[in-house]
């Protein structure tokens, strides 16, 4: 009996412990999820500085998306359309904002935090559908266009004006060297092709707000059939290397540092990487805002990034809400720049010393920001992507006479579910 | 020992006798017990596999895409009708198709190879023989094919090229996953890797059945090893062969992880499987989505369907009918 009575207060002190264990880490705060996608802690950082600065308003914890823009699309989307109420803030890659706002997954933006002065045009324009904000701009990315300043040199171009693609691909043929551009079957064609088609002067979507049966794209155009010419070319002489097909930002990355390395475009992060693991080629090294198509037209950089917003299912929106303008604070942004590489969409972060001293391209990328073209912003941008990815891979197989329009006809027939993708 | 078998094999021998009698009370009571233990695994069996199936049925009937919940419409079976007459499908079967044949052909011949090495080994080595060969089974399919990618892929130093730089004509350069042949045939050979040695298993099993006596008389009587092996052997293993072809042709054409790691269809690799997934989990286009997955379904149902009947194996028996 007496052992009885022994289990019994000890199974009672093991149940008051777990229940007084349970009060100390409910203290009657409420906890904001942020799904943050995978980085280099900054987010995690921002989130133990926000949750201290809010003084026991809210406490900010993070949950870690999936590697890849899609993979983190297909998550979110899931969770959303199941109503989840645990999505409280969410680090939204920009082309998949308008498919998640206009079935009103996404909370609307707060009037005070709807004011964009003195943020880059490119962020903004990702950050809107219908003409409004739905998400707030975090950090704004950009590709640049690094070049070894020994080949320029060689090839006798002044890299203190714009370049062309024309010039860029006609000094590393005359070389013998090669270019660092992604053409695998990815996201990162669509990013090439819509910076090309776009500083052509034209527009892969025609209209973004259409509704699918409606839709007309601007592939059949100069601007696409120009765009076409390029890939094509880059494609078929050799000038991306064996490995285009399947190359991604850092098998560029790792062209460009190789022995045959001339011109690349690709995203900043590589600086940082570069200087890890090749420092002789960051001695040489130089960066450009984006190659243009023609002489007389301005680039139109690819634009990326983060914005991030709030869950309409969210138990605490106006929290979240509030959490967000404390993260996006151009401090953080600066801070988030300087840690983890990933670039302000705040111009007031740019002028930072710490940024300005770790980040010396950081005004080209600035520059670079607010010439920017966003890829279509459309609920339909994963068929539009997927569809421009099928019908312009491989690089070598792009022709300027016939895949501009196979391209057209294929897309328009998926989005009228007329095919399969 | 002896007495444990001897008891085992009378009781397997039991059902054909006494089904006509009446069972005993105890016997009733056992059966009853019985029911009420595995009933509830059974009925959440049949629901855990039932229950998506049904379902996926159902959603393959709508016009459903998940970030666009009020445009649901039911459109009967015009899912169906766009996928039997778009290419990409056709293609994407094509695909399946072949990956299936040459892996299971190439598994068999491999696998027979193997069994044969792993029930003739000496004694002292049995066990490392076994062992060696299963070692490729026993790695999730998913880090295989990540291996095999790193092997071949030229843009993160793949060292396959520079192992057949000696081979007259071939380009040290050759980008694997830039065609559809060659991406296959990589894709193909990890598969082969990966689960050669379960067919081998499989087959070695059979081997095991062969009475040894039949061998003997057929070496007494002056057969060359070939015809052992194909007068006696092979007809003696028939069950085993066709289970293991079986198992491995439905295994193969579900074919997914492979392909996703190494091309993720690009060059026309797409397999049915991958077709779906992308569909439904890419595109988030639920109703059309469902649909592929119900034709693989009913694919893997048609190919049980020929194995069983078209080559008349009684899978319970374990043995030809």
């Amino acid at each position: 009996m007496r052992k009885l009575g022994r289990i019994v207060a000890g199974a009672s002190a093991l149940v008051l412990a777990g229940t007084l264990g349970a009060c100390s880490a409910d203290d009657g705060v409420p906890t904001l999820t942020w799904y943050i996608n995978p980085d280099d802690g900054g987010q995690a950082e921002i989130a133990a500085s926000c949750t201290e600065a809010a003084d026991g308003a809210y406490r900010i914890e993070t949950s870690l998306l999936p590697r890849d823009a899609a993979s983190q699309r297909e998550q979110l989307a899931r969770r959303l359309a199941a109503s989840d109420r645990s999505l409280d803030i969410m680090s939204l890659d920009p082309p998949f904002i308008p498919e998640l706002a206009e079935p009103g997954f996404l909370a609307p933006v707060p009037d005070d935090l709807q004011n964009t002065d003195g943020i880059v045009e490119g962020a903004v324009q990702s950050a809107s559908w219908n003409g409004e904000l739905v998400t707030v701009p975090f950090w704004a990315n950009t590709q640049l266009l690094w070049y070894r300043k020994s080949v320029a040199e060689a090839a006798g171009l002044d890299m203190t004006q714009p370049v062309t693609w024309d010039q860029i691909m006609q000094a590393a043929e005359d070389q013998n060297k090669q270019l660092g551009v992604q053409g695998a079957l990815a996201e990162s064609l669509t990013v090439w092709i819509n910076a090309l088609v776009a500083s052509g002067g034209g527009k892969i979507l025609e209209d973004p707000e259409a509704k699918p049966d409606e839709m007309q794209l601007g592939l059949e155009s100069d601007a696409g059939k120009k765009a076409a010419e390029i890939i094509g070319r880059i494609g078929s002489s050799g000038l991306g290397g064996a490995g285009l097909p399947t190359a991604d930002e850092n098998a560029s990355m790792n062209l460009f540092q190789g022995d045959n390395g001339s011109f690349m475009v690709n995203w900043p992060f590589v600086y940082p990487a570069m200087q890890g693991a090749a420092p002789d080629v960051v001695e040489d090294l130089g960066w450009a805002v984006y190659p243009r198509v023609d002489a007389g037209t301005p680039a139109a950089p690819p634009v990326g990034g983060i914005n991030l917003g709030v869950g309409a299912y969210s138990e605490h929106v106006d929290l979240a809400w509030q959490a967000v303008q404390c993260i996006v604070t151009p401090e953080n942004q600066a801070q988030y720049f300087v840690t983890n590489g990933n670039p302000p969409s705040n111009l007031a972060a740019y002028d930072d010393a710490e940024v300005t001293e770790k980040f010396p391209m950081a005004d080209t990328i600035a520059e670079s920001l607010q010439l920017g073209a966003p890829r279509p912003q459309t609920p339909y941008y994963n068929e539009i992507s997927i569809g421009l990815q099928r019908t312009w891979h491989p690089p070598n197989a792009v022709n300027p006479d016939t895949t501009p329009q196979s391209s057209t006809d294929f897309i328009l027939a998926v989005l009228r579910g007329e095919r399969l993708l | 020992m002896t007495d444990t078998t001897v008891t085992r094999a009378t009781r397997r021998e039991e059902p054909e006798a006494p089904k006509k009698k009446r069972r005993s009370d105890r016997a009733r009571a056992e059966a009853r017990l019985g029911w009420m233990l595995a009933g509830p695994a059974f009925g959440i069996m049949l629901l855990v596999t039932l229950y998506p199936i049904v379902q996926a049925l159902w959603d393959s009937l709508f016009s459903l895409r998940l970030t666009a919940p009020d445009d649901r419409e039911f459109i009967w079976f015009r899912n169906y009708q766009v996928i039997l007459g778009d290419p990409a499908f056709w293609q994407s079967m094509g695909v399946t198709l072949f990956i299936t044949v040459v892996t299971v052909l190439l598994e068999l011949i491999i696998g027979f190879g193997f069994a044969l090495v792993m029930h003739r080994a000496i004694k002292k080595l049995r066990g490392f023989a076994r062992t060696a060969i299963l070692v490729p089974y026993g790695i999730i399919t998913v880090v295989s094919a990540f291996a095999f990618f790193y092997a071949f892929d030229i843009n993160s130093g793949g060292y396959v090229n520079s192992w057949l730089s000696w081979i007259p004509g071939f380009d040290e350069n050759l980008n694997w996953f830039a065609y559809q042949g060659t991406s296959l045939t990589v894709i193909i050979l990890s598969e082969v890797w990966k689960t050669t040695p379960f067919i081998s298993l499989l087959l070695l099993s059979g081997l095991a059945q062969v009475p040894g006596d039949l061998e003997e008389a057929a070496k007494v009587d002056g057969a060359t090893g070939w015809e052992v092996l194909r007068r006696v052997i092979l007809p003696n293993m028939k069950a085993a062969i066709m289970v293991a072809v079986l198992f491995r042709t439905l295994e193969a054409f579900r074919i997914f992880d492979n392909i996703f790691i190494m091309t993720a269809g690009a060059n026309d690799t797409e397999a049915l499987s991958l077709l779906a997934y992308n569909t439904s989990i890419g595109r988030l286009e639920i109703g059309l989505g469902s649909a592929i997955s119900v034709l693989l379904f009913l694919s893997v149902l048609i190919i049980a369907g020929i194995f069983i009947k078209g080559f008349k194996v009684d899978l319970s028996a374990g043995k030809n009918s």
